[in-house]
């Protein structure tokens, strides 16, 4: 009898591979997927934009307030930064969490290498960055951002990779952007720049070259030609808010997420219900378009035709659309309580907009700004998509 | 009975209000001070951070704001009774949020 049981047992594996098989989801692609973060609960949904469904619910996350996300280069994990220094690899195909460190006391998000290699981190507690690698999320940098001469670190804020392995960020309590060479991550190499007052946010251009800061503590932003660096920050847009009285900010606007369209950046002003516009390389204002309140998010459309606001705390439940090529308004819609962030499709032809307080994502058409359908989501925040692995400065 | 501290609310919220409050500390100014309040732009809203701090001038950071800070004034979005409320709550252990009021 024992002969017997050892003779087949061979069988056991193969039926447990092929009841397995009988389960498993048909083979799939990463282009269309992407992650929404259901902010109260911890978890995130892995959805899919080409049918507009939801794929699966990832828990245990942390808190996730928020939280941010980038891809790895092969568009398959998605790196999940918590409010609360948690750092979690989300594999999208099986809806499993492959890697989770807790790397800092408090976290606000971070990118990708060039490379692929590394996973930095930009925290504010303790304040600097970290750089993990991609694949095991073992630390292989630290770059505290010391300042002063007593040893205190700043909070960062608007970090962003570069080409070269080097990252870029800003120091919200020392007034400075920093670039940090990972090129060789054992031995980080960090270049300071001093910049304008409490830098709260940042972005970088597509190609890579310009980095702007917008600024809490001062009108104007700070900008940095990376292909010139010698030249040091220059104040952008410095008289916008001269001599008014600004407005109390009840969220602080976000520039990461590429406003820079038709050759110019949009960008967010702080305390005042405008969106600012400049043009690329002059430099020189082109307009300020007057807003229905504070904008958080100011989103170009992928083609660039369009850019799309949201606004802070007590008016987030609107929306608004500019037309880059005049300049104006052209629409103005409610898509649902507290719009917390919006994500366009790779290539632009529908826009995911996360509305906490009804706990959906709406889906609009881009064109005819018509809602295309709901998703249920748990008081969802960001939306992230995986054509952002293929973007330098995330 | 213990007598009332000076601070105490004439008015304690309604159960509505009560529920707008609570989505109100833990959702908006969870953005900046953490879902868990345990920090981000500004600090930490726990109970162990706000336990010595004296209740008229948290009262007074809600209502006025920190000028030089990111912490803007909330006068308007809610009354001097309302952030009185959100104080005591703080310092006893913040409730779990339920969600918009409809």
């Amino acid at each position: 009898m024992l002969h017997l049981i050892v003779k087949y047992m061979w069988w056991i594996p193969v039926v447990v591979l092929l009841s397995a098989c009988a389960t498993q989801p048909p083979l799939r692609g990463t282009g269309d997927l992407g992650i929404v973060i259901e902010r109260a609960t911890g978890q995130v949904q892995v959805i899919e934009t080409s049918g507009r469904s939801s794929l699966a619910q990832v828990s245990g996350l942390g808190d996730l307030s928020h939280a941010s996300v980038v891809f790895s280069r092969d568009g398959r994990y998605a790196y999940v930064f918590g409010r609360d220094g948690g750092l979690t690899k989300v594999d999208l195909l099986t809806a499993r969490i492959v890697g989770r460190v807790v790397q800092a006391g408090n976290s606000i998000g971070g990118a990708v290498s060039q490379d692929g290699r590394l996973v930095v981190a930009q925290n504010y507690e303790p304040g600097g960055i970290k750089a993990f690698d991609a694949d095991t999320l073992e630390l292989v940098a630290d770059v505290p951002a010391e300042f002063g001469s007593e040893g205190k670190r700043s909070k960062v804020v608007g970090l962003a990779d570069l080409p070269g392995n080097r990252f870029i960020y800003s120091l919200f309590d020392a007034n400075e952007i920093r670039v940090t060479d990972l090129s060789d991550p054992r031995n980080p190499k960090t270049e300071r720049y001093p910049a304008g007052k409490q830098p709260y946010d940042a972005l970088v251009t597509p190609d890579g070259r310009y980095y702007i800061a917008g600024l809490f503590g001062e009108d104007g932003l700070s900008m940095l030609d990376l292909w010139q660096p010698g030249q040091g920050v220059h104040t952008i847009l410095p008289g916008y808010g001269r001599g008014e009285q600004a407005l109390p900010v009840y969220k602080m606007p976000h520039l990461r997420g590429w406003a820079v369209a038709a050759g110019r950046a949009y960008l967010p002003a702080i305390g005042r219900h405008e969106v600012l516009v400049v043009e690329l390389g002059s430099w020189k204002e082109v307009a300020r378009i007057p807003v229905k309140s504070q904008p958080v998010f100011v989103m170009a459309r992928p083609d660039g035709r369009e850019v799309w606001v949201n606004f802070a705390f007590p008016d987030n439940g609107w929306m608004q659309v500019i037309d880059t090529f005049t300049n104006r308004l052209v629409d103005s819609f409610q898509p649902g309580r507290a719009i917390l962030h919006l994500e366009f499709t790779p290539k632009g032809e529908a826009v995911w907009i996360s509305a906490r307080d009804d706990n959906k994502v709406a889906i609009y058409d881009t064109r005819s700004r018509q809602k295309i359908t709901e998703l249920p989501a748990a008081s969802p925040s960001g939306i992230f998509f995986t054509s952002r692995a293929f973007r330098t400065g995330f | 009975m213990p007598t009332m501290p000076a601070f105490a609310q004439q008015t304690a919220p309604q159960p509505e209000r009560v529920r707008e409050l609570v989505h109100l500390v833990r959702q908006d100014c969870g953005s900046c001070h953490g879902l868990t309040l345990q920090g981000g732009l500004g600090p930490a809203l726990t109970v162990a951070a706000l336990r010595e701090k004296p209740r008229d001038s948290l009262v007074a950071t809600i209502l006025g704001g920190r000028p030089g800070t990111p912490m803007p004034p909330f006068r308007g979005i809610v009354v001097e009774d309302e952030a009185a409320w959100i104080v005591e709550r703080l310092q006893e252990g913040f409730p779990v949020d339920a969600g918009a009021a409809r």
